[in-house]
């Protein structure tokens, strides 16, 4: 009744290929990111801020990455992780050895050294493709891993192998309150997500999505695949490099590479499914999801007079992920942002629905 | 798609968005964080652990009605020995009931990262023999307690037993096969110190997490033939590394695990074999002393214990009982200097740093003969360092030397050192300490 | 002579863990061969079965707990088969895979639930004291573990019940069809459903088996769930549908990242069987993308 687009003509290109063609769809928007921005700030405390918020906008982010690649462009990454390694390791090394270096400008750099790996890493997809990419990325993945813990230049030989991030001072702004990380994350989330959905919505996100119809197709029409793979590697690569300097920088602080284990790649992965192959607002639906889960198995039974085990929660935890999963291809592959947009059709329609 | 479907998709969705806020705990109670891992690859050390600690909390509860006339609330929050998950139950916990008392966060990369954050927060650190060895150093890391030794500590001692042993370390070899992790890099500083000092050549083996592929690290020792092997593993690591060393025909007398992989968990999966192999011992196991006969009365005997009652008195569970006892030993002693009952996160860091446990106060707690007099000072945050090396013997683990303490005149320059290294690289003024 | 021994002894001793990594290997082979689905899950079953068996064991008399695993693992197949793939069928090979992710980390939580995830000994009776071989030849001999050599048989004779039951019988013959082509399978009259029930339980039984002497070697606790990342490069080497593939596969593998991690891990820093397996494999999916074995069908674009 409300949710509806009659009486809303669209007299221009540009109007026509506005991101919210809807002025209920553009108010919403506003009104989200109004809270986004202000509301939060003002009602949420430390904790909120610290433990779910800023750790949900950096997994949304490296979520876009690797729903660019597997959501858009078909290819699978069991890597996401290496590739956040890559950008907190780069930014790390970068900071540490040119000291003059501006951090916004650091940041920058690591996720193009991240793109430049998962180039690299993406090679093979050129040849292969499916389960066989998903080893090549593993490749990446274990040697990541490897690499920070056994290569002491990357970690400047710490005995430790644990390193810590340099404060984040952003053109003479030192952020270190819960509420200054958290803008700070939100920047860098509603950005990439702007971008991204421009970048889908041109001609090279078309030309993923063709190879991921139908690769032959697309080579038929005149894309080419190699630029098209590497291109979509090198994005999703610098774009979880960029999610990966955060995690380090702003959530941890001091991290060891098992911090990016293949673990982290896997919870992406569910980010990705749960929320939406092929959907920005899928990314962000997802990252939401895996944050809040746990927290919410832990205090949900408590609430209803339960008492579980730490062991049992935790147990319960890995299964309630499988199930999902499961649950989430059998029923509905599009995930969460699906769901989402089957809502607003049937909005469209209501209270009269035929 | 159904809509029935889409509707209880949504519902699941939509009921876990509901997370509500915890409301503030009542105000008589002092909040007592656990951070645990009960599942997973390191699930088999993580649980006996985590069962101390919880049953000695609940026996105070009911047997003394809390610490000092407060209530303990307590409250576990699974790692799974994860950097980042640990990161987020602190996050989590620290600021709930009347604020997290202290943190034992079980994992050196845990405490890495929350080293940056504790002086921020004004939560202490406590780190019940393992942690980073400099943080002994109590005026640049004023908020860690590496209470009872460090790794520096257990290196240390180590080579003094071998030494003696076998009657001086010259021309020996000994070869460290170590978790490659920030945990067990720790002690290799201190035995390459070592190996210039007593003249054995020394050699590092790293093994990837979790540790079940060792068999190119124990055919490299095999060939090789080292006098002593130092296991510096933690989890299945532990146990795989003593069955590879049955594989390959290496003595286990010649293993020397750190007070990490000396433990029921790592000997008893290699049945018979593993008879034979040493460890360093923080304290003995058993549950003869007092206070396993409180925690049994008013916890096991209740139906509360969190684990099983035949596994009361295992190392890894005992040193979870004495972790528990000092942190609340330093509530109390913060409860005293403040002079009221319920003490926040930096009034008890001031607890711990006057922590003295006597042999009367160690008798008074029910802990006679299962932990050393410790003394934390302003400059010392370990307290005590001290260890024994003990043997499995099939069924249960013998003291086979008396204490030996660490070589202060040598580590405690070499922390201090690493401590200022620190402090500059972070521009922390360490504090005086008068 | 001397120099040889050391040599020697390490090649034996990869080539026997590469037979631990072809058992697991073999499992992905048969489900993907039969129904083409690359079953992430078979880590899982490998840590699920061996749990299952040894804590059956603790209050049943052992055939009889491993007559239950069986049973079991039976069991765990029809379920994975019924509510899983069944409704997947026909879906992009991508899609079964994650599916196959998410079985993982069920079983994993709902194994720990039921039989807990502390570490358990498994003693199967095997001597764990080393024999020496050749001890005239060289000095100190040539080391065999016999845990290693028990594993090396019950392969060995695994593989071949495998390809009598693939070669000799009925349902052998059915599976081979259903391999080769479904359609073509089905239009015969042969029931694809109840072959992937039979597939999916081998595979299980695989999977116990490969549990069992993981478990003798190990200990029976969560860690053996990760052996099946260690299985996945042998499998690319191998080639996804052969199954002398995954042996010969696992054989390279055991053996390569061994002799690599001892005489070439030194020169850059140690610790490199991480990711021997892994960069091998790669290295010769660029090559030869259906690995050394595999049947020359690969999607390429």
């Amino acid at each position: 009744m409300i949710y509806r687009e009659t009486g809303q003509f669209r007299t221009s290109y540009a109007e026509d290929q506005a991101i919210f063609r809807l002025r209920q769809d553009r108010a919403g928007i506003a009104v989200i990111l109004a809270v986004a921005w202000i509301g939060i700030p003002l009602l949420a405390d430390d904790y909120l801020l610290r433990a779910i918020l800023v750790p949900f906008l950096i997994l949304a982010v490296a979520a876009i990455g690797l729903n660019l690649l597997l959501g858009y462009c078909g290819q699978i990454s069991l890597g996401t992780g290496a590739f956040m390694a890559i950008g907190a390791y780069a930014a790390y090394n970068l900071a540490l050895r040119l000291p003059g270096l501006p951090l916004l400008l650091d940041f920058f750099l690591a996720g193009l050294v991240a793109a430049g790996i998962g180039v690299l890493f993406g090679l093979p997809s050129v040849r292969i493709k499916g389960l066989y990419l998903a080893v090549a990325t593993l490749a990446a993945q274990f040697f990541a891993d490897w690499a920070f813990l056994r290569v002491g230049w990357f970690t400047n030989y710490t005995p430790s192998g644990s390193v810590t991030a340099p404060p984040l001072d952003i053109f003479g702004w030192l952020i270190d309150t819960p509420l200054e990380k958290y803008w700070l994350c939100l920047a860098f989330a509603c950005l990439t997500a702007i971008l991204a959905k421009n970048l889908v919505r041109s001609r090279i996100g078309r030309s993923w999505m063709a190879i991921r119809d139908m690769d032959i197709a697309a080579e038929i029409i005149g894309i080419r695949p190699t630029t098209a793979k590497l291109s979509a590697f090198a994005v999703s690569s610098f774009v979880a490099g960029g999610a990966g300097v955060l995690w380090a920088f702003v959530h941890l602080g001091s991290w060891e590479p098992l911090a990016f284990s293949i673990d982290m790649s896997f919870r992406l992965l569910f980010m990705v499914i749960i929320g939406g192959m092929g959907s920005i607002l899928g990314s962000f639906l997802g990252a939401a999801f895996i944050t809040v889960l746990p927290i919410f198995l832990n205090q949900a039974p408590a609430m209803v007079g339960i008492q579980l085990s730490t062991a049992m929660v935790s147990h319960l935890e890995f299964m309630i992920f499988g199930a999902l999963i499961v649950l989430f291809l059998i029923w509905e592959p599009h995930g969460l942002a699906r769901l989402w947009q089957i809502g607003k059709e049937k909005m469209r329609l209501w209270p009269f629905p035929y | 798609m159904r809509a029935p479907r889409s509707a209880a998709l949504l519902a699941t969705t939509a009921a876990l968005a509901l997370l509500a806020a915890q409301p503030a705990a009542a105000a008589d109670t002092i909040f007592y964080p656990s951070l645990v891992y009960r599942s997973g690859a390191y699930a088999p050390n993580g649980i006996p652990f985590a069962n101390g600690v919880a049953d000695y909390v609940a026996m105070i509860n009911a047997r003394d009605g809390g610490v000092g006339g407060v209530k303990i609330e307590f409250e576990e929050c699974e790692t799974g020995y994860a950097t980042d998950r640990g990161v987020e139950c602190y996050e989590r916990l620290k600021t709930k009931g009347a604020g997290a008392v202290a943190f034992s966060p079980l994992s050196t990369g845990i405490t890495f990262a929350l080293t940056e954050k504790a002086p921020v927060d004004k939560i202490p650190l406590q780190t019940t023999g393992y942690g980073r060895s400099e943080s002994a150093d109590g005026r640049v890391f004023q908020w860690n307690f590496p209470l009872l030794g460090t790794y520096w500590s257990a290196a240390d001692i180590l080579i003094q037993h071998t030494a003696k042993i076998s009657g001086g370390l010259k021309g020996k070899k000994i070869t460290l096969v170590y978790h490659d992790s920030p945990y067990g890099k720790e002690p290799i500083p201190v035995l390459q110190d070592h190996a210039a000092k007593h003249g054995y050549t020394f050699e590092a083996i790293p093994v990837t997490h979790p540790g079940v592929e060792q068999k190119a690290a124990w055919l490299k020792i095999r060939q090789t033939r080292p006098d002593f092997v130092f296991l510096w593993g933690w989890g299945v690591m532990n146990s795989t590394a003593i069955k590879e060393a049955v594989a390959v025909g290496y003595p286990r007398e010649k293993m020397y695990g750190v007070w990490w992989a000396a433990a029921e968990p790592d000997v008893r999966p290699a049945g018979d074999d593993a008879k034979g192999y040493n460890g360093l011992a923080l304290h003995p196991a058993g549950a003869d002393y007092p206070v396993h006969k409180d925690i049994l009365k008013y916890v096991y005997d209740a139906g509360k214990g969190a684990g099983k009652r035949e596994e009361v008195g295992e190392v890894l569970y005992n040193r979870g009982v004495i972790d528990a006892m000092l942190k609340l030993e330093a509530v109390r002693t913060a409860q005293k200097i403040y002079n009221k009952k319920v003490v926040t996160g930096s009034e008890v860091r001031d607890g711990f740093e006057r922590l003295e446990l006597t042999a009367e106060r160690i008798k008074e707690l029910g802990f006679e003969g299962l932990v050393t007099p410790l003394k934390v000072s302003c400059l010392d945050h370990e307290g005590a360092r001290k260890a024994r090396i003990h043997q499995w013997d099939g069924q249960k683990w013998v003291f086979v030397s008396d204490w030996i303490e660490a070589d202060t005149n040598y580590l405690r320059p070499k922390m201090e050192a690493a401590a200022a290294a620190y402090a500059k690289e972070k521009g922390i003024t360490p504090a005086s300490c008068s | 002579m001397a120099e040889l021994g050391p040599v020697l002894e390490v090649l034996l001793g990869g080539l026997m863990s590469g037979v631990l990594y072809s058992l697991v290997a073999l499992g992905f082979v048969l489900i993907f061969k039969a129904s083409g689905v690359f079953n992430f899950a078979q880590g899982a079953m490998v840590l699920f079965a061996a749990l299952s068996l040894v804590r059956l064991a603790e209050w049943l008399p052992f055939p009889l707990a491993l007559l239950v695993t069986v049973l079991i693992m039976i069991a765990v197949a029809w379920t994975v088969e019924r509510l899983v793939l069944r409704p997947l069928v026909g879906q992009h090979g991508l899609i079964l895979f994650m599916a196959t992710i998410g079985v993982t980390f069920f079983l994993d939580g709902f194994g720990q639930t039921i039989w807990g995830s502390n570490v358990y000994q498994l003693d199967l009776g095997i001597p764990s004291t080393p024999w020496f071989l050749f001890e005239s030849l060289f000095p100190g001999g040539i080391l065999v573990s016999p845990v290693d050599v028990f594993a090396t048989v019950i392969a060995g004779s695994l593989v071949l019940a495998l390809s009598i039951f693939f070669h000799g019988t009925r349902i052998g013959r059915a599976l081979r069809a259903v391999a080769d082509d479904h359609q073509a399978a089905q239009s015969v009259g042969i029931p694809l459903n109840q072959i992937w029930l039979i597939v999916w339980s081998t595979a299980g039984i695989v999977a116990l088996v490969a549990g069992m002497a993981w478990g003798s070697k190990l200990g029976v606790q969560f860690s053996l769930s990760l052996v099946a990342l260690k299985a996945l490069p042998v499998l690319i080497l191998g080639g996804l549908t052969s199954i002398p593939g995954a042996i010969v596969g696992g054989l390279v593998v055991g053996a390569g990242e061994k002799l690599a991690e001892l005489y070439i891990g030194p020169l850059i820093g140690g610790g490199i069987e991480y990711w021997f397996a892994y960069v091998l494999a790669l290295a010769v999916l660029l090559v030869r993308p259906q690995g050394l074995f595999g049947e020359k069908i690969i999607e390429r674009v």
